[in-house]
């Protein structure tokens, strides 16, 4: 058996000289230090995304596309697919721990500064990917077509809508017409399973190959002066990291199993918005901003102007690394700490107000 | 044979150069463009005709109780239908003004009420609190007979 995979690897190295790639792996260090269990949550979001991928890709094969199958569809699935309400409820569950722990990834970033020269490149990355991610949320959510989520996306592309310049065409394009029906459903099916996966893999690719290259930022408050400690990634790190992954997996089960996801009503183009109806959590904190905004402000709608203060902000905050010279000096910036306290403060309040209203 | 420098071929003249530049260029842009074009065209939705409504039946007079609102299909639009507590029948659209949730009627509060961010309008479909900026556009009710006919407002 051994002998037959050193051949093996003999006759790939000879051709690729695989050598150098395992090499590469064996000299891999992780610092650590006492910011190091952060170092977690990027592969912990990895792997919440390879969930997605392979669950997404089981429910594929059941799930029908349009406004008079989809919500008979993901019926079908739970009721008489053999694990399907597993299949699922894992699904929707992964794709909220993703959310929280690329939130939980990001932030921690942000606080141990690990976004400043030389890893420009990886931070920006990452913030796209963000970016899709809410656009993974906000079109999959759609897809099991029922109530809430009909009028989470009438609402949602309304507000892409009232963007001055781009947003009708936005509007027109999102919802594939005027209102939000079965082609919206189409489209929206189009982008969750095709066009983000596609665009996601890239800047996953180059994410990943960044930190390959330039290896774990460490914090600046190290202590220079005593000896560096480090990890072998190979397998020390690598295995803590799997560890972890088998933890999460297991919280996953729980979650799906305990806590089944509803499908709700089917959606209905003629029915009122049902009572109590909010948009999905990671989204509760812009809702609650939006609604303690008066009608006009200043002569502008105020979710207008709300929307492109939102708009601003996380630009601004895409674009720390190059704005935060100090920290890239390798000088020390509290007011990096005082602003990323602020705003986990003013996400986790608002989410709460969101959620008890 | 050491190649004479007679024999290297000279680089083109900068004119020249330029001129293939533009060129190569524009070719390219205009590539792009003839793919880019029938792209986002494919993606922009085909309008595609509606039989203009003017007006629907709503159904008999007895089918609504007084102090109810019911949500009615006026072409491919949601018209809420109310009828107040002394019986007169009074239509607005249902898509509410702030981002297009279909509003009801709250018996409890006597107001037409938007789920989606608590905007109220009174039975007038006049916005009276939350974030709608504007009135709902009102409807004309008809009773013909035992018939409640809505149709648009001229």
């Amino acid at each position: 058996m051994k002998t037959s995979l050193k051949k093996i690897y003999t006759w790939i190295n000879s051709r690729v000289e695989l050598d150098d790639l395992v090499q590469f792996m064996g000299k891999k260090y992780v610092p650590i230090n006492r910011h190091s269990v952060w170092y977690y949550f990027g592969g912990v979001s990895l792997f919440l995304f390879i969930i997605q991928v392979v669950t997404g890709i089981l429910l594929l094969m059941y799930y029908k596309g349009s406004d008079s199958l989809a919500f008979e569809s993901i019926q079908f699935i739970m009721s008489k697919v053999q694990f399907g309400w597993l299949i699922r409820s894992i699904h929707s569950w992964a794709a909220n721990l993703f959310i929280l722990a690329i939130f939980v990834h990001m932030f921690s970033v942000f606080f141990t500064k690990a976004y400043r020269a030389p890893r420009e490149m990886t931070w920006l990355t990452g913030m796209v990917m963000l970016l899709l991610a809410f656009g993974f949320g906000f079109s999959g959510y759609l897809l099991p077509w029922n109530e809430l989520a009909f009028f989470a996306t009438r609402v949602g592309t309304d507000i892409a809508g009232i963007l001055p310049v781009i947003g009708k065409p936005m509007l027109t394009f999102l919802r594939a017409g005027e209102d939000v029906t079965g082609a919206t459903l189409s489209r929206f099916f189009g982008i969750h399973v095709a066009i983000l996966p596609g665009i996601f893999i890239v800047f996953l690719s180059i994410h990943l190959l960044l930190v390959q290259r330039q290896g774990m930022s460490e914090p600046l408050d190290g202590h220079h002066d005593t000896e560096r400690k480090v990890m072998p990634f190979f397998p020390n790190f690598l295995l803590r990291d799997l560890l972890l992954w088998l933890i999460v997996l297991n919280v996953l089960a729980i979650l799906a199993v305990f806590f089944p996801w509803e499908l709700g009503k089917k959606a209905d183009a003629f029915a009122s918005a049902p009572a109590g109806i909010k948009p999905e959590w990671y989204f509760l904190f812009m809702y609650q901003t939006l609604k303690y905004l008066p009608a006009h402000i200043l002569s502008m709608d105020g979710e207008v102007l709300g929307v492109l203060l939102f708009g601003a902000a996380g630009a601004l905050w895409t674009l720390v690394p190059f704005w935060d010279k100090k920290s890239s000096r390798g000088e020390r910036n509290r007011f990096i700490n005082y602003l990323g306290l602020f705003v986990v403060l003013f996400i986790i309040v608002l989410t709460i107000i969101g959620w008890l209203a | 044979m050491i190649a004479s420098p007679e024999d290297t071929p000279k680089a083109p003249e900068p004119e020249k150069r330029d001129f293939l530049k533009l060129i190569l260029g524009g070719g390219i842009i205009a590539w792009l463009a003839s793919v880019l074009y029938p792209i986002l065209s494919y993606l922009k939705p085909p309008v595609q005709s509606e039989v203009e409504v003017q007006s629907v039946k709503a159904g008999k007079i007895s089918a609504f109780e007084k102090d109810s609102g019911t949500i009615v299909r006026f072409g491919n639009k949601p018209v809420i239908l109310i009828r107040t507590a002394n019986g007169n029948f009074r239509a607005f659209s249902a898509v509410c003004t702030h981002l297009a949730c279909t509003v009801q009627y709250r018996k409890d509060m006597g107001v037409i009420w938007c789920a989606c961010h608590n905007g109220k309008y009174d039975l007038n479909g006049r916005n009276i609190s939350g974030p709608p900026p504007r009135p709902l556009d009102e409807y004309r009710v008809i009773v013909q007979g035992e018939e409640v006919v809505i149709s648009k407002k001229s």
